[in-house]
């Protein structure tokens, strides 16, 4: 079967490439594109590590097809830090020991990166929904929660 | 191995379908990624429509119709829709409800498809377009009975008559898991009031049959009657008319049967769960 040609802006930059009709997204970043922020999980849309923001909505990379993001904004935790400086969230997430094995990050940062960029001031109960697709099995939630609000907080936060 | 055709227009899309046996639509991806990448869909073609009445919103008037391609998180950012919200934040997460569509929910099975159960209450109809011709539409208790057989052309949008009372319309999902976890069971239920009395009810779960069903018995119950007390006993025991209730990894057959009446009960009288 040939390939299909696919381009889209990946974390601001032109990416092309070739992918197999049904490519999902993870793949194509992963394999195709070298970007391993977004992890493989379940595969089944459970587990949410492989969530990136597709036209800033939070979207799972395993249940995309790769051919649907022709044209679109893809932007994947790779892209959040800016030079050496990380983003509040990243910042937030070392100071609350959010991360222990560190498999749900990407996905966590995601999600919560997609909240803070709409509702810049949420509630406990509003992160806890906006996390609510993403599973840790380290840290029991709360320092996850309790550095998604402490950045919702930090001066720059609001930078999508 | 899988091929892939992107369809600019519903008509082609049908046509593929219609003379493909091997071709299945692809909308938000939900259901048939999952396949792909558990290695269970291998051989055929996948159709994809990108045609924007696929994901039309028209919702103002008496009659509301929502294309097949219309997400979760689309009906969540419309207002007109609130009566529908609660269903649809009962689908996954907030990625997966970027993804999910109403017309991929029809095709979830047990005990998925939860939003399906509010368009069962709603007495919603599908419309089914087979090869060129233009759409037809059945009832979705139609449609979901025929559901495993296959066969029954694109699904194009669903449609429905805009309830006149909005907060007439009821829909519980439990689930152990908060706040997402998939569904124990589900219950939709519009009950109309006329003159202090419920005319017209129409109850349904997700997760009592291998399909999301009618409650007929819960439907006689009520009809006709003041919601009171005796009302909601009447319903109560008439709850498990028709179930055939699966034992799963959430819950057994036996426990769902156990809780349904329970949690019909609450919803009935505008009890807390």
């Amino acid at each position: 079967m040939a390939k299909l040609p696919v381009q889209f802006r990946l974390n601001g930059s032109d990416r092309a490439t070739f992918v197999d009709p049904a490519s999902n997204l993870l793949d194509t970043l992963r394999r195709g594109l070298g970007d391993f922020g977004p992890k493989y999980g379940c595969g089944q849309g459970t587990c949410g590590v492989c969530t990136v923001l597709v036209d800033g909505e939070p979207q799972l990379a395993c249940l995309t097809l790769a051919v649907a993001c022709e044209g679109r904004q893809i932007e994947t935790t790779s892209g959040m830090a800016d030079g050496p400086n990380l983003h509040p969230l990243q910042d937030a997430f070392m100071d609350h020991f959010a991360a222990q094995c560190g498999f749900c990050t990407p996905g966590m940062l995601t999600a919560a990166r997609a909240l803070l960029a709409k509702n810049p001031q949420p509630s406990r109960e509003e992160v806890v929904e906006a996390i609510s697709g993403n599973i840790c099995r380290c840290t029991g939630y709360e320092p996850i929660i309790a550095a998604i609000l402490a950045a919702a907080d930090a001066p720059g936060a609001r930078r999508a | 191995m899988l091929d892939l055709r992107t369809c600019a227009s519903l008509s082609e899309a049908a046509g593929i379908l219609s003379g493909d046996r091997q071709a299945l639509l692809i909308g938000g991806g939900t259901l048939v990624m999952r396949e792909v990448n558990e290695g269970r869909l291998t051989e055929g073609t996948l159709v994809r429509v990108t045609d924007p009445a696929f994901r039309q919103i028209s919702a103002g008037g008496a009659r509301v119709e929502l294309g097949a391609g219309v997400t979760m998180a689309m009906l969540l950012a419309n207002r007109d829709l609130a009566y529908l919200h609660a269903p649809a934040r009962g689908i996954g997460g907030p990625p997966v409800r970027t993804m999910a569509t109403i017309g991929g929910n029809l095709f979830a099975g047990t005990p998925y498809g939860d939003f399906t159960v509010a368009l069962l209450a709603l007495d919603a109809q599908v419309v089914l377009q087979s090869g060129y011709g233009s759409g037809r539409a059945v009832s979705l208790e139609d449609f979901l009975s025929a559901r495993e057989r296959g066969g029954q052309g694109l699904v194009t949008a669903v449609q429905f008559a805009r309830p006149q009372n909005p907060a007439e319309l009821h829909f519980r999902k439990i689930s152990r898991v908060k706040p997402k976890g998939i569904s124990v069971l589900s219950i939709a239920a519009y009950l109309p009031l006329s003159g202090g009395r419920v005319t017209q009810a129409r109850v349904a779960y997700g997760a009592m049959a291998p399909t999301p069903i009618r409650a007929r018995g819960v439907e006689r119950a009520l009809d006709g009657k003041p919601l009171d007390q005796a009302a909601i006993q009447a319903a109560k025991q008439a709850a498990l008319e028709g179930c055939r209730p699966a034992t799963d990894a959430i819950a057994s057959e036996w426990y769902r049967r156990e809780i349904l009446p329970v949690h019909l009960g609450r919803l009935l009288a505008g009890e807390p769960r």
